[in-house]
Protein backbone atom coordinates (compact mmCIF):
# COMPACT_ATOMS: atom_id res chain seq x y z
CA UNK A 1 0.00 0.00 0.00
CA UNK A 2 1.23 3.50 -0.97
CA UNK A 3 0.51 6.76 -0.42
CA UNK A 4 2.01 10.05 -1.99
CA UNK A 5 2.29 13.40 -0.08
CA UNK A 6 2.47 16.29 -2.53
CA UNK A 7 3.89 19.10 -0.28
CA UNK A 8 2.93 22.60 -1.93
CA UNK A 9 3.68 26.54 -0.76
CA UNK A 10 0.61 28.10 -0.41
CA UNK A 11 -1.13 30.64 -2.52
CA UNK A 12 0.78 33.90 -2.14
CA UNK A 13 3.66 32.80 -0.22
CA UNK A 14 7.11 33.58 -2.36
CA UNK A 15 8.20 30.53 -3.81
CA UNK A 16 12.23 31.80 -5.27
CA UNK A 17 12.96 28.71 -6.19
CA UNK A 18 10.11 28.75 -8.60
CA UNK A 19 11.06 32.13 -9.67
CA UNK A 20 14.80 30.77 -10.29
CA UNK A 21 13.37 27.88 -12.69
CA UNK A 22 11.27 30.01 -13.88
CA UNK A 23 14.20 32.49 -15.17
CA UNK A 24 16.50 29.35 -15.91
CA UNK A 25 13.49 28.17 -18.53
CA UNK A 26 12.87 31.98 -19.96
CA UNK A 27 16.95 31.28 -20.16
CA UNK A 28 16.52 28.43 -22.45
CA UNK A 29 13.91 30.35 -24.69
CA UNK A 30 10.64 28.64 -23.25
CA UNK A 31 8.66 31.98 -23.23
CA UNK A 32 5.73 30.53 -22.72
CA UNK A 33 5.87 29.56 -19.04
CA UNK A 34 3.86 32.82 -16.59
CA UNK A 35 4.80 30.87 -13.32
CA UNK A 36 7.01 28.47 -11.90
CA UNK A 37 6.03 26.83 -8.25
CA UNK A 38 8.42 24.34 -6.88
CA UNK A 39 6.76 21.61 -4.40
CA UNK A 40 7.72 18.03 -3.47
CA UNK A 41 6.61 14.83 -3.30
CA UNK A 42 6.76 12.24 -0.78
CA UNK A 43 6.30 8.55 -1.19
CA UNK A 44 5.24 6.54 1.43
CA UNK A 45 5.29 2.79 1.40
CA UNK A 46 2.75 2.14 4.16
CA UNK A 47 1.63 -1.14 6.00
CA UNK A 48 -2.15 -2.33 5.91
CA UNK A 49 -4.45 -0.99 7.42
CA UNK A 50 -3.02 2.49 7.74
CA UNK A 51 -5.37 4.93 8.00
CA UNK A 52 -5.76 8.21 6.11
CA UNK A 53 -5.64 9.87 9.28
CA UNK A 54 -2.70 8.48 9.95
CA UNK A 55 -1.16 9.84 7.05
CA UNK A 56 -3.16 12.92 7.40
CA UNK A 57 -1.13 13.70 11.18
CA UNK A 58 2.34 12.66 9.57
CA UNK A 59 1.87 15.72 7.40
CA UNK A 60 0.80 17.91 9.65
CA UNK A 61 3.24 16.79 12.72
CA UNK A 62 6.22 16.68 9.86
CA UNK A 63 5.75 15.63 6.24
CA UNK A 64 4.48 19.77 5.86
CA UNK A 65 4.52 22.88 7.61
CA UNK A 66 1.57 24.11 7.39
CA UNK A 67 2.49 28.05 8.26
CA UNK A 68 3.71 28.22 5.25
CA UNK A 69 2.46 24.84 2.67
CA UNK A 70 -0.35 22.54 1.71
CA UNK A 71 -0.48 19.05 1.24
CA UNK A 72 -2.20 16.84 -0.96
CA UNK A 73 -2.20 13.11 0.05
CA UNK A 74 -2.51 10.68 -2.65
CA UNK A 75 -3.45 6.98 -2.26
CA UNK A 76 -1.91 4.19 -4.94
CA UNK A 77 -3.63 0.78 -4.60
CA UNK B 1 24.55 30.61 35.33
CA UNK B 2 24.39 26.88 34.24
CA UNK B 3 23.47 26.79 30.67
CA UNK B 4 22.76 24.57 28.08
CA UNK B 5 23.94 23.95 24.36
CA UNK B 6 21.75 21.30 22.21
CA UNK B 7 23.88 19.39 19.46
CA UNK B 8 22.55 17.57 16.74
CA UNK B 9 23.88 16.03 14.00
CA UNK B 10 25.17 18.58 11.15
CA UNK B 11 24.94 21.41 14.18
CA UNK B 12 28.13 23.50 13.36
CA UNK B 13 28.38 26.37 15.73
CA UNK B 14 27.54 24.71 19.22
CA UNK B 15 30.76 24.90 20.23
CA UNK B 16 30.96 29.07 19.34
CA UNK B 17 28.39 29.15 21.15
CA UNK B 18 29.84 27.43 24.22
CA UNK B 19 33.10 29.42 23.82
CA UNK B 20 31.05 32.81 23.97
CA UNK B 21 28.95 31.41 26.38
CA UNK B 22 32.08 30.26 28.20
CA UNK B 23 33.85 33.71 27.82
CA UNK B 24 31.02 36.05 29.14
CA UNK B 25 29.55 33.70 32.33
CA UNK B 26 32.78 32.30 33.23
CA UNK B 27 31.01 28.80 33.50
CA UNK B 28 31.33 25.87 30.39
CA UNK B 29 27.99 24.98 29.54
CA UNK B 30 26.84 21.00 29.51
CA UNK B 31 26.81 19.98 25.89
CA UNK B 32 23.15 18.22 25.41
CA UNK B 33 22.95 15.75 22.99
CA UNK B 34 19.71 15.71 21.13
CA UNK B 35 19.04 12.28 21.51
CA UNK B 36 18.68 12.96 25.58
CA UNK B 37 15.13 13.23 26.71
CA UNK B 38 16.02 15.45 29.85
CA UNK B 39 18.32 18.49 30.38
CA UNK B 40 20.67 18.14 33.09
CA UNK B 41 19.04 19.67 36.50
CA UNK B 42 18.86 23.46 36.88
CA UNK B 43 19.90 24.21 33.67
CA UNK B 44 18.62 27.84 33.70
CA UNK B 45 19.43 28.99 29.92
CA UNK B 46 19.01 26.55 26.92
CA UNK B 47 21.08 27.83 23.39
CA UNK B 48 20.02 26.09 20.35
CA UNK B 49 23.06 26.82 17.83
CA UNK B 50 23.40 27.30 13.83
CA UNK B 51 24.72 24.89 11.69
CA UNK B 52 22.69 22.37 9.17
CA UNK B 53 21.22 20.06 11.59
CA UNK B 54 19.97 16.83 10.21
CA UNK B 55 21.83 18.09 6.26
CA UNK B 56 18.67 20.68 6.25
CA UNK B 57 16.36 17.86 4.96
CA UNK B 58 13.24 18.32 4.46
CA UNK B 59 12.94 21.67 5.75
CA UNK B 60 15.71 23.56 7.25
CA UNK B 61 15.55 22.59 11.36
CA UNK B 62 12.60 20.35 10.61
CA UNK B 63 14.03 16.75 11.94
CA UNK B 64 15.77 18.86 14.80
CA UNK B 65 12.39 20.52 15.66
CA UNK B 66 10.96 16.63 16.61
CA UNK B 67 14.49 15.42 17.93
CA UNK B 68 13.43 13.65 21.60
CA UNK B 69 15.50 16.94 23.60
CA UNK B 70 12.90 19.44 22.15
CA UNK B 71 10.45 18.19 24.03
CA UNK B 72 12.27 19.14 27.51
CA UNK B 73 13.27 22.43 25.75
CA UNK B 74 9.87 23.16 25.14
CA UNK B 75 8.84 22.35 28.69
CA UNK B 76 11.35 24.65 29.86
CA UNK B 77 10.94 27.45 27.84
CA UNK B 78 7.02 26.32 29.25
CA UNK B 79 8.47 27.54 32.86
CA UNK B 80 10.18 30.59 31.45
CA UNK B 81 13.74 29.13 31.32
CA UNK B 82 15.76 31.96 28.59
CA UNK B 83 16.24 29.74 25.05
CA UNK B 84 17.85 31.34 22.37
CA UNK B 85 17.94 30.01 19.17
CA UNK B 86 20.58 31.70 16.43
CA UNK B 87 19.94 30.92 12.67
CA UNK B 88 19.78 27.27 12.27
CA UNK B 89 18.76 27.24 15.83
CA UNK B 90 15.90 30.17 14.75
CA UNK B 91 14.55 27.89 11.77
CA UNK B 92 14.48 24.53 14.81
CA UNK B 93 12.40 27.08 17.27
CA UNK B 94 9.62 28.09 14.63
CA UNK B 95 9.50 24.25 13.25
CA UNK B 96 9.05 23.32 17.25
CA UNK B 97 6.33 25.73 16.89
CA UNK B 98 7.93 27.65 19.69
CA UNK B 99 7.98 30.99 17.43
CA UNK B 100 5.75 31.92 14.76
CA UNK B 101 6.18 31.96 11.22
CA UNK B 102 8.90 30.31 8.81
CA UNK B 103 12.40 30.70 7.51
CA UNK B 104 12.34 30.25 4.02
CA UNK B 105 14.65 30.38 1.16
CA UNK B 106 16.64 33.77 0.65
CA UNK B 107 14.97 35.86 -1.80
CA UNK B 108 17.78 36.29 -3.59
CA UNK B 109 18.36 32.83 -3.47
CA UNK B 110 22.21 33.00 -2.68
CA UNK B 111 23.79 31.85 0.76
CA UNK B 112 24.63 35.38 2.34
CA UNK B 113 27.44 35.43 4.48
CA UNK B 114 28.49 38.49 5.94
CA UNK B 115 28.51 41.12 8.73
CA UNK B 116 24.74 42.80 8.39
CA UNK B 117 24.12 46.21 10.40
CA UNK B 118 21.02 45.18 13.11
CA UNK B 119 18.55 47.84 15.02
CA UNK B 120 18.28 47.00 18.40
CA UNK B 121 14.05 47.04 18.29
CA UNK B 122 13.48 45.92 21.79
CA UNK B 123 15.47 46.50 24.92
CA UNK B 124 13.13 45.13 27.08
CA UNK B 125 13.76 41.91 26.99
CA UNK B 126 15.91 39.24 28.88
CA UNK B 127 18.56 39.23 25.81
CA UNK B 128 18.79 43.17 24.77
CA UNK B 129 18.66 45.02 28.22
CA UNK B 130 22.60 45.34 27.41
CA UNK B 131 21.99 47.64 24.05
CA UNK B 132 20.32 51.19 23.45
CA UNK B 133 17.14 51.33 21.71
CA UNK B 134 16.83 52.37 18.54
CA UNK B 135 20.89 51.27 18.45
CA UNK B 136 22.56 50.17 15.33
CA UNK B 137 24.74 47.20 15.97
CA UNK B 138 26.88 45.25 13.67
CA UNK B 139 27.11 41.29 13.84
CA UNK B 140 27.72 38.38 10.99
CA UNK B 141 25.32 36.42 9.00
CA UNK B 142 25.87 32.83 7.61
CA UNK B 143 22.69 31.78 6.31
CA UNK B 144 20.54 30.28 3.15
CA UNK B 145 17.33 30.22 4.24
CA UNK B 146 16.85 33.00 6.63
CA UNK B 147 13.82 34.72 5.14
CA UNK B 148 11.30 35.04 7.99
CA UNK B 149 8.00 34.90 6.83
CA UNK B 150 4.70 34.77 8.95
CA UNK B 151 1.14 35.75 7.51
CA UNK B 152 0.30 39.57 8.01
CA UNK B 153 -2.06 38.78 11.75
CA UNK B 154 1.19 37.43 13.20
CA UNK B 155 3.07 40.21 11.70
CA UNK B 156 0.89 42.91 13.38
CA UNK B 157 1.10 40.90 16.57
CA UNK B 158 4.50 40.81 16.58
CA UNK B 159 5.11 44.59 15.72
CA UNK B 160 2.06 45.52 18.12
CA UNK B 161 3.70 43.75 21.23
CA UNK B 162 7.11 44.28 20.38
CA UNK B 163 8.17 41.65 20.00
CA UNK B 164 10.43 42.01 16.91
CA UNK B 165 13.71 42.38 19.09
CA UNK B 166 16.28 42.92 15.82
CA UNK B 167 15.48 44.61 12.88
CA UNK B 168 17.82 44.80 9.49
CA UNK B 169 18.95 47.99 8.16
CA UNK B 170 19.17 47.16 5.49
CA UNK B 171 18.11 44.23 2.77
CA UNK B 172 19.74 41.46 3.58
CA UNK B 173 17.21 38.23 2.46
CA UNK B 174 13.81 39.37 1.87
CA UNK B 175 12.46 38.97 5.18
CA UNK B 176 9.00 40.44 6.06
CA UNK B 177 9.40 43.75 7.78
CA UNK B 178 13.25 43.25 7.89
CA UNK B 179 12.98 40.71 10.87
CA UNK B 180 16.59 39.66 11.66
CA UNK B 181 15.14 37.88 15.27
CA UNK B 182 11.90 38.08 17.03
CA UNK B 183 10.91 36.66 20.71
CA UNK B 184 7.82 34.51 21.18
CA UNK B 185 4.36 36.16 23.61
CA UNK B 186 5.96 35.24 27.10
CA UNK B 187 9.54 37.28 26.08
CA UNK B 188 11.72 34.38 26.92
CA UNK B 189 12.24 32.60 23.85
CA UNK B 190 14.46 34.77 21.30
CA UNK B 191 15.07 33.49 17.53
CA UNK B 192 17.68 35.07 15.66
CA UNK B 193 19.56 34.60 12.17
CA UNK B 194 22.32 36.65 12.70
CA UNK B 195 25.23 35.05 15.44
CA UNK B 196 25.39 37.04 18.36
CA UNK B 197 28.28 34.26 19.42
CA UNK B 198 30.65 35.61 16.53
CA UNK B 199 31.01 38.93 17.91
CA UNK B 200 32.59 38.74 21.36
CA UNK B 201 35.74 38.75 21.26
CA UNK B 202 38.05 41.53 20.04
CA UNK B 203 40.11 38.75 17.75
CA UNK B 204 35.94 38.69 15.91
CA UNK B 205 37.24 41.95 14.78
CA UNK B 206 33.84 43.26 16.79
CA UNK B 207 31.92 43.10 20.17
CA UNK B 208 28.10 43.86 19.50
CA UNK B 209 27.22 40.50 20.27
CA UNK B 210 29.18 40.49 23.82
CA UNK B 211 26.19 42.30 25.35
CA UNK B 212 23.50 40.19 24.40
CA UNK B 213 25.24 37.43 26.38
CA UNK B 214 26.31 40.33 29.20
CA UNK B 215 22.40 40.89 29.53
CA UNK B 216 21.20 37.49 29.76
CA UNK B 217 23.73 36.75 32.40
CA UNK B 218 22.51 40.11 34.01
CA UNK B 219 18.87 38.90 33.81
CA UNK B 220 19.21 35.27 34.70
CA UNK B 221 21.50 35.81 37.65
CA UNK B 222 19.23 38.57 38.80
Amino acid sequence: MKARVFVTLKAGVLDPQGKAIHHALEGLGFDGVRDVRAGKLIELELADGTTDSAVEEMCRKLLANTVIENFRIERVA
Amino acid sequence: MNSAVIVFPGSNCDRDLAVALETVIGRKPHMVWHRETELPAGVDFIGIPGGFSYGDYLRSGAMAARSPIMRAVANAAGRGVPVLGICNGFQVLTEAGLLPGALMRNSGLTFVCRPVHLKVENTQTLFTSQYRAGEEITIPVAHHDGNYQADSDTLARLEGEGRVAFRYSGEVNGSAHSIAGIINDAGNVLGMMPHPERAVEAAHGNTDGRRLFEGLLETVAA
